[in-house]
């Protein structure tokens, strides 16, 4: 009986062999077309629903509904519900977004090929938009969004088949359309093969999407949408779920070693296409465009903007993982950067161990930026102190600084001079604030040694965070102490910049 | 009831000083050759505007209150299902009281067509075309049209990036060139003809009439394509039914000109 069910099981496994026990129809198509393809579309109607709706389970990213594990058709219900709302685009930054289910991406629905899915849009009161929906798993003029189209405070409905599996981008359409899904109107639906995905141990929703805001990088306060940047595709943030920091720190990916890790990752655009890659990881496999003919052992696949693909990997040593958009500029200076933390024992029979993992994650790295938070509203409400300062400071010089001055500010020998007890600081302290605003290069001489190399300006940064770091610096590793603020970096940020050090 | 006005008023001074429009004070706009972001021909045409008379404000909850009571078939609880959904007024206290958390001197919102639409008549008015209403909001402060400075799309813009859970300001914002306030900034308006602007009076000329509704169509018939500013209202506006309402959507009315000063 044993050795049976084996035999069954190699055989549906393997798709050669039908006639094992009573099946359902979605299996014998499956097997077919495993054996020729997919078939597409021609080959996607299972027939009629059977059984009583479902209701679709809707998950918030990073999270992904649970397999439908089903054998037949069924008509399945999802309703959706459009908000525009202010939310956090980093840290001391709002944007209104609009948002299918009130997160960026938006919610996650999953289906299976051949379910008749019927689709409520809801439109939140609270809304100025119209919006509408399109579909990208759809076949059908518009994709729905003609079906779709739906004032404030109403709801739509339309019905469509599943007819292609996949997994697949859904946007508002309305126009003026560039906008809607720079505003956050995107997310994912996977359209399950009939015989589902086989079983991992995780699956994670990511979506990339660039953000285009009248303020600068990090500027704080409400930033608008800034329709000339969007037109001339230079956004000011590019993001992995909508959000810098939404997958780093306490909320960053999680695994173990010895694990299979599926991500689902999607790009919303508006305008840029994804190199997406993990550092430290092979994608074993990978549906790219999420498209039925796997590739495997890829460092980095493309992710269209309105595309999406399916990635998987083995984990095998414990670490920090950082999910980027290897147009590298697009990570550490516009946000596109996401952390998978795997736990677990060391195999230095794989890796040695020595990790490098303070290059790569920059200041989000951190377990939180809550000190820069706190410095940040106290400064608001004017109770700014100097423990605040050193607190945030600490923080921020931990991402921007220490990957050359080092965590403990000792510099490396010849290269990067020392922050900690330096005479070159102690000399003139409020000289620090001019370069970084503008850099420094040529010779230098730090406590007795010539040091000659380039700082490139800091021009990420703002007054607050200029001012918090220099006060670290000033108030840590036997430095004099004493305190830069806003207004002192605002007034050397006012003047004009030195003239250039001579050539040497 | 004066007197509860008079106080609300008082408590507002500060925001609403220069805005009290109590007697319904009209401007006179003087109409003109007009390029409309929806050509009339959907192609280049321009559009002739005939002189007529805008409401300078919007019709305040205070105005909306008078109407009901002296027309109580308007009102939320009596009046016709087919005339206004279920949400008409709804952000008032009572079918005949505002309530505290409702100001007099802000745009009545929660309306319907039908319902703008008897109120203005019962000022011996109308709703306002599209066309003149985006002739009149094609203005600001100093020029007629001020659509090709960018300023002018950066304050409608802004207005969209605001999100929406505060109460809405009390009418009576900076005026324009005509005297008109409030045409933007504050809340959508309903027009006359709201529901025929993404339709084509010539299929041939435009093909698919539900063309306008798809993915990027809209560019395909904008006339001037950093107009998106417009056509996002006229997007609001195309998705909404006559009995329709929502929270952010009011109203002004429009008449012709007075005989004798047209100018």
């Amino acid at each position: 009986m044993k050795r049976l069910m084996l035999v069954c099981v190699t055989a549906a496994a393997l798709a050669a062999v039908a006639g094992c026990g009573p099946r359902s129809a979605g299996v014998d198509a499956a097997l077919a077309a495993a054996a020729a393809g997919t078939g597409g579309s021609a080959k996607g109607d299972f027939g009629p629903p059977q059984g009583e709706p479902i209701h679709a389970v809707l998950t918030s990213p990073p999270m992904v509904p649970p397999p439908t594990n089903r054998h037949q058709p069924a008509k399945v219900i999802v309703e959706l519900t459009v908000v525009e709302k202010e939310m956090p685009i980093s840290e001391g930054v709002t944007y209104t977004f609009w948002t299918f289910g009130g997160t960026v991406p938006g919610s996650f629905i999953r289906v299976r090929q051949g379910d008749t899915v019927e689709f409520h849009l809801r439109n939140d009161p609270s809304s100025k938009m119209p919006h509408n929906i399109d579909l990208h798993g759809v076949t059908g003029p518009g994709g729905g969004a003609a079906s779709s189209f739906t004032a404030p405070g109403h709801e739509s409905q339309f019905t469509f088949k599943a007819l292609n599996q996949g997994i697949y981008v859904y946007h508002c359409a309305t126009a003026p359309v560039g906008m809607h899904v720079g505003n956050g109107m995107y997310g994912l639906i996977l359209v399950e093969p009939p015989e589902g995905l086989p079983k991992v141990d995780h699956e994670y929703y990511v979506m990339q999407g660039d953000f285009y805001t009248v303020g600068k990088y990090r500027e704080k306060g409400l930033q608008p949408f800034d329709m000339e940047k969007a037109i001339d595709e230079k956004p000011t943030y590019v993001l992995f779920n909508g959000a810098e920091g939404s997958l780093t720190g306490d909320k960053a990916l999680a695994a173990k070693t010895g694990e299979t890790v599926r991500l689902f990752v999607g790009n919303g655009g508006p305008n840029l296409v994804s190199s997406f890659h993990v550092i430290g990881e092979i994608f074993d496999r990978v549906q790219q465009e999420g498209g039925t003919h796997p590739q495997e052992n890829v460092q980095t696949t493309l992710i269209p903007a309105g595309g999406a693909a399916i990635v998987e990997f083995h984990t095998e040593v414990p670490g920090s993982y950082v999910l980027v958009d290897h147009s590298i500029f697009r990570a550490f200076n516009k946000g596109a950067l996401a952390i998978l933390k795997v736990d677990g024992p060391e195999d230095k029979a794989i890796y040695s161990g020595k990790e490098v993992d303070a290059v790569y994650l920059g200041d989000r790295a951190e377990p939180n930026l809550k000190p820069v938070t706190t410095a940040t509203r106290a400064a608001a409400s004017g109770a700014l102190t100097i423990e605040d300062q050193v607190e945030a400071g600490k923080v921020l010089f931990t991402g921007t600084c220490s990957v050359c001055h080092q965590a403990n500010g000792q510099g490396l020998p010849g290269v990067f001079p020392p922050l900690a007890r330096s005479d070159f600081i102690a000399a003139d302290p409020k000289r620090t604030i001019g370069i970084l605003l503008h850099g420094l290069s040529g010779k230098v001489t730090v406590n007795g040694k010539e040091y000659d190399s380039v700082m490139p300006p800091m021009t990420q940064l703002n007054d607050d965070e200029i001012a918090n770091i220099l006060t670290f610096v000033l108030n840590s590793w036997g430095n004099p102490g004493g305190r830069i603020t806003t207004e002192d970096v605002a007034k050397a940020r006012a003047e004009p910049a030195p003239a250039p050090a001579p050539a040497h | 009831m004066r007197s509860a006005f008079a106080r609300s008023i008082i408590a507002l001074a500060l925001l609403a000083a220069a805005s009290v429009a109590t007697a319904a004070e009209y401007a006179t706009i003087r109409g003109g050759t007009f390029t409309s972001v929806l050509p009339a021909d959907g192609k280049a045409a321009d559009t002739r505007v005939a002189p007529f008379r805008l409401r300078v404000v919007p019709v305040t909850n205070g105005e909306f209150l008078t109407f009901a009571e002296t027309h109580p078939e308007w009102r939320r609880d009596r009046v016709a299902r087919i005339f206004a959904e279920p949400r008409y007024l709804e952000s008032w206290a009572a079918p005949d009281a505002l309530g505290d958390a409702v100001l007099p001197q802000q745009p009545v919102t929660n309306v319907s067509w039908f319902a703008a639409e008897a109120f203005c008549e019962s000022e011996g008015a109308r709703l306002p075309t599209w066309y003149e209403w985006e002739l009149a909001a094609a203005a600001d402060a100093t020029r007629l049209d001020a659509r090709s400075d960018p300023a002018w799309r950066e304050r409608i813009l802004a207005w969209y990036a605001r999100p929406s859970n505060e109460p809405l300001a009390p009418v009576g914002g900076e005026p324009n060139v005509y005297g008109v306030r409030d045409l933007h900034g504050l809340v959508w308006e309903w027009v006359d003809d709201f529901n025929a602007l993404l339709v084509s009076a010539d299929n041939r000329e435009q093909g698919d009439p539900d063309l306008l509704r798809f993915c990027g169509a809209g560019a395909a018939t904008l006339q001037q394509r950093e107009n998106y500013a417009v056509l996002m209202r006229i997007a609001m506006l195309s998705s909404l039914q006559a009995r329709d309402t929502t929270a952010n959507l009011g109203f002004r009315c429009a008449k012709p000109l007075e005989r004798g000063i047209e100018r």
